[in-house]
């Protein structure tokens, strides 16, 4: 098995889709989309981020072991933020009866 | 069995093939960037925590940011990361000159980033938007303001840092290219390189939506 060349057209069609995608980011910030306006925003970054780790890293053609060490580092960042926030999101939620009265 | 006499020049006695020693490398990058991934996680982590309590003072802070310029920088950073691509397409396809010239254009659009990197930042001590004793604000929020600048400052300037450190790295690779050091069965430095510019592009495509955009449509 020797290395998948990925011809030049791919990496240029995912610059110009990258470009397209950070337009497409800055021209959204500007409208009024309560919530959204983050949610978009991710949206847009995460399928970028996504771009450039499946064509420009070339993790597409890697080996099954590379892919896992791939998702089990985005998945431990996920439970990084996703226990912090559990914390620090639910703190006002249990209103204990404080000692002193 | 390959003995000492008749192993391939390029290929490292311990491995096999050079596909499994690309593999290695390939995989040793990628363990390297996880722990990258967990390094900068912690302040993505700040970031969430801060902005979940002061969301206003984040959207004030974000809006003396210049997105114009954060925006072009997107795009330069963007642009390197396709040259860096194409200078490990370079490699794989045995095109030495190539390499050297597209690890150069990679190396001029560093320099392009962190030269308007260095606009920003000196604009930031003018209007005493820095961190510290300097810091001023004359708006509501102050505190919050101040820790969204505190943030601002962190994140960008560890990833500039990683752009100055992958940036002297890349000036190696290009000469030890130029030199024909690399093949197209061994050109993991030049992969490798690649991997950790794509990681720090990575970082700046989160890093701009987060610091730029944010609260742009708010009137303040």
């Amino acid at each position: 098995m020797s290395e998948h060349i990925t011809p030049v057209r791919t990496y240029v069609i995912i610059f110009l889709a990258l470009m397209v995608l950070t337009a497409v980011t800055v021209a959204v910030a500007f409208m009024h989309l309560g919530p959204f306006n983050d949610i978009v925003a991710m949206g847009i970054a995460i399928t970028k981020a996504s771009l450039v780790i499946l064509y420009f890293m070339h993790v597409r053609q890697s080996s099954r072991l590379t892919k896992v060490v791939v998702v089990a580092g985005f998945l431990w960042l996920l439970f990084l933020f996703g226990f912090t926030m559990s914390d620090y999101l639910t703190r006002g939620m249990i209103m204990l009866q404080s000692p002193v009265g | 069995m390959q003995g000492e006499a008749n192993h391939a020049w390029g290929l490292q006695h311990h491995f096999d093939s050079f596909d499994q020693q690309r593999e290695a490398s390939f995989l040793g990058m990628w363990v390297f960037l996880v722990t990258e991934i967990m390094f900068f996680g912690g302040l993505f982590t700040a970031y969430i925590v801060y902005r979940a309590s002061q969301g206003e003072a984040f959207a004030l802070g974000s809006h003396e940011l210049d997105i114009t310029l954060g925006a072009i920088n997107t795009a330069v950073l963007i642009g390197s990361s396709l040259t860096m691509a194409l200078a490990v397409w370079a490699a794989q396809t045995g095109r030495r000159k190539a390499i050297v010239g597209f690890i150069l254009a990679t190396l001029v659009l560093g320099g392009v980033f962190l030269g308007i990197k260095v606009v920003e930042y000196s604009a930031k001590f003018e209007h005493h938007l820095v961190p510290g004793p300097n810091f001023h604000w004359d708006g509501p929020e102050a505190p919050g303001v101040e820790m969204f600048f505190n943030l601002y400052f962190l994140m960008t300037g560890l990833h500039a840092a990683h752009m100055v450190i992958g940036m002297g790295i890349l000036l190696v690779v290009a000469i030890l290219a130029w030199r024909g050091a690399f093949t197209p069965e061994n050109h993991n430095l030049v992969e490798g390189i690649g991997l950790y510019w794509h990681f720090v592009d990575i970082v700046w495509i989160f890093l701009f939506p987060l610091l730029y955009l944010l609260g742009r449509n708010i009137q303040v």
